[in-house]
């Protein structure tokens, strides 16, 4: 069976492994471009959210490259990220496609469901081989989130502009070829070494920037113009609130977030779908952390973000740390944004000198 | 004590309920204003500009309650159906944090939160809470509810098949009352949330306008909860907006009736779920061969441009028909 799946951050190196493992075929799903944006715009409704436009393109790309299923993440709601594959089904077949969708709903309410669907990609492996390809798997998610935050601490220090970025696609290759759990171990011990090796200019003093927001915009960088890359270019230590394993365990069978919910209670207390509640919980962390700025992203018209984008006007004022939020679309361009972001550095770079006294 | 009542969103739907409520409590009511161009005005200028018409206008009307009420109530309406897994959108649910981050120098708000999924404990909490705001006891406030909510069914049971509250109500009854202009009146079914149907100003008076071409028009609200949960059989997953479901089951249910001329699709510029919701309807219509046509609302909105829209489209249904 050819199977291919969204493409979110560096993900796709993982899910390509465990579909292999499971004796399918994987068909790449490319990084999202501007035609990929083009193609699901044309044909998705005209609000639906820049995800679910970015997800059709791909679903459209791999298609063409012969995928027979699509494995997709389903969703309880209220955000509307939870019913994109019933309608992303819906307008595929009705383009003329034959795709079969097996969309993973959260498990813990509904696990029946969740086995049976598991067992439509297993089926023709033993326990132990599925066993090992779905740990294997989450270590190379780990090890690549690990990865990958790591680059955002270096580059702002980088003494040789573009360096860490070359690297960190070194690396990305060299995990791409780890097949076994000791191979991944191992490889993250080459890429942290290659890291350091990177010269740096410690002297520094970097702004510190949290972002926050939509998942898919937040992990994926076609979608939001590499706004982690950029602003560590800029020298700025941008930091995400979310990685794809911590999303995973909140939407499965763990709890971790009850402390950033509980940060957003005095403002929000209530989850409002999405990642709406959890923005505002990490601006109330990230201020009392004493980072300079925080980024919203967001897709247009995304439901739980602009509960959250209306709260935190509030949220910023009461706590003094600068707010940057960012609507993305189709019409969206890179320059507009990069003029935007380095307007929010040039301001939080103002402000810490304010704040240490020194006149402007 | 006086409690103000925005008119619109959840007042469309649920202000029997909110009356009931409050009435049996002993506190006096009053309702904001009609939507005017001076309520959307304030609520453009107060509410995120990123926000839809509905949400605008919520801000407006409160704007508009701001010196007329000790309390301005706006419900955190989470769950009010028999199906477990539905609520409102995500605006419903953060609404009174929106306008406590966004409003200044307002009345006390009361926001009651309505979720019959909670377990008792966890409701005769919210209860305590909103008893001592209102100074009664919980169990009165509690008892006003279940009245409430007797209220509200009764009154659901009584309208089923015809029509919804005030104005809408009175809307609605010029529906069944008006004399149809030809013996054999297009069919149009005319789908969207309550809060853009029913407010005149917002829609642009779109069903009057309807209906003085003749036509007869169909509305969620006629059909009744039975068709609408057989209709839910159609989608392979239920949305998990309670308004959202309403218009899909109602708009597959007049379209498998198969006595249906046409669709209308009223919606508002930047509603999250209708971009799902107006998909379904079309690919729905499109299966079954019946036109389709999505009239979507904002702060431009002009009578003129509705209206031509609506000629065009009744136009052309009756050359269909004709041609048939």
């Amino acid at each position: 069976m050819k199977i291919t799946f969204p493409h979110m951050g560096t993900s796709p190196i993982a899910f390509r492994m465990l579909i292999e493992k499971l004796g399918h075929q994987a068909v790449m799903p490319k990084r999202p471009s501007e035609k990929t944006l083009s193609l699901g715009s044309h044909y998705a409704p005209e609000f639906a959210c820049l995800p679910f436009k970015i997800l059709l393109g791909t679903y459209l790309e791999a298609l063409e490259e012969g995928a027979e299923m699509v494995i997709t993440s389903g969703g309880l709601g209220p955000c509307r990220a939870g019913y994109y594959a019933v309608l992303h089904d819906k307008i595929l077949k009705d383009l003329g496609y034959h795709i079969d969708f097996v969309v993973l709903e959260p498990p813990q309410k509904r696990a029946v469901d969740f086995l049976k669907k598991l067992k439509k990609i297993t089926s023709g492996n033993s326990m132990s081989v599925v066993w090992e390809a779905l740990s294997t798997t989450w270590t190379k998610i780990k090890v690549l989130d690990e990865i990958e935050s790591m680059t955002y601490e270096i580059r702002p220090f980088e003494v040789n502009k573009n360096e860490t970025t070359k690297i960190f696609e070194e690396c990305l290759k060299i995990i791409d070829a780890a097949w076994t759990k000791e191979q991944i171990l191992s490889s993250k011990g080459k890429c942290l070494e290659l890291l350091n090796s990177i010269p740096v200019d410690a002297a520094r003093n970097p702004l510190k920037v949290g972002i926050i927001g939509e998942i898919y915009v937040v992990l994926e960088p076609a979608a939001n113009f590499d706004i982690q890359r950029v602003l560590g270019e800029m020298g700025v230590i941008a930091r995400r609130s979310i990685y794809l394993l911590d999303w995973t365990k909140d939407n499965t069978f763990f709890k971790g977030e009850e402390h950033i919910k509980h940060a957003a209670k005095p403002y929000l207390n209530q989850m409002v779908g999405g990642h709406g509640t959890l923005s505002v919980g990490n601006t109330v962390l990230y201020s009392r952390e004493g980072y300079d700025g925080v980024i919203q992203l967001a897709p247009f018209a995304c439901i739980p973000e602009i509960v959250s984008k209306s709260i935190l006007n509030k949220v910023t004022k009461d706590l003094d740390i600068p707010l940057l939020t960012l609507f993305l679309d189709e019409q969206t361009g890179k320059a507009g944004i990069n003029t935007r972001l380095e307007a929010f550095v040039d301001l939080m770079y103002s402000k810490r000198r304010l704040k240490q006294g020194v006149v402007v | 004590m006086k409690i103000g009542i925005p008119r619109t969103l959840t007042y469309y739907a649920y202000y029997p309920l909110w009356e009931s409520f409050f009435k049996e409590l002993g506190c006096d009511i009053v309702v904001s204003d009609k939507t005017s161009k001076v309520i959307l005005d304030d609520g453009v200028q107060y509410a995120v500009n990123d926000a839809c018409i509905p949400i605008k206008l919520f801000h407006g009307h409160v704007h508009n309650l701001k010196n007329k009420a000790d309390y301005i109530f706006v419900p955190r309406l989470m769950n009010y159906t028999e199906e477990k897994t539905v609520t409102y959108c995500p605006k419903f649910l953060g609404l009174a944090d929106m306008i406590r981050a966004s409003m200044d120098a307002l009345p006390p708000l009361l926001d009651i939160k309505i979720d019959m999924r909670e377990k008792r404990k966890y409701r005769r909490e919210e209860f305590e809470r909103v008893a001592a705001l209102l100074k009664t006891s919980p169990r009165k406030a509690m008892l006003a509810f279940q009245k409430a909510r007797l209220h509200l069914s009764r009154y659901n049971t009584m309208l089923s098949g015809k029509l919804s509250p005030d104005e809408a109500l009175k809307l609605l009854l010029d529906i069944h009352d008006l004399p149809a202009a030809s013996s054999d009146p297009l069919s149009l079914a005319v789908v969207g949330y309550p809060y853009l149907l029913y407010d005149e100003f917002i829609s642009a008076g779109l069903i009057k306008k309807l209906l003085d071409m003749g036509v007869r028009v169909l509305t969620p609200e006629m059909v009744p909860p039975r068709e609408l949960n057989k209709a839910a059989k159609a989608l392979p997953k239920d949305l998990f907006w309670t308004f959202s479901n309403q218009v899909v089951r109602s708009s597959i249910y007049y379209l498998q009736s198969g006595s249906l001329d046409g669709i209308i699709h009223v919606t508002a510029f930047g509603c999250g779920p209708d971009s799902m919701v107006d998909k379904l309807i079309e690919l729905e219509a499109k299966q079954r061969a019946v036109p389709f046509i999505c009239v979507s609302l904002d702060e431009h909105t002009g009578e003129a441009g509705v209206l031509t829209r609506l000629e065009a489209f009744v136009d052309m249904l009756e050359f269909r028909r004709d041609r048939k």
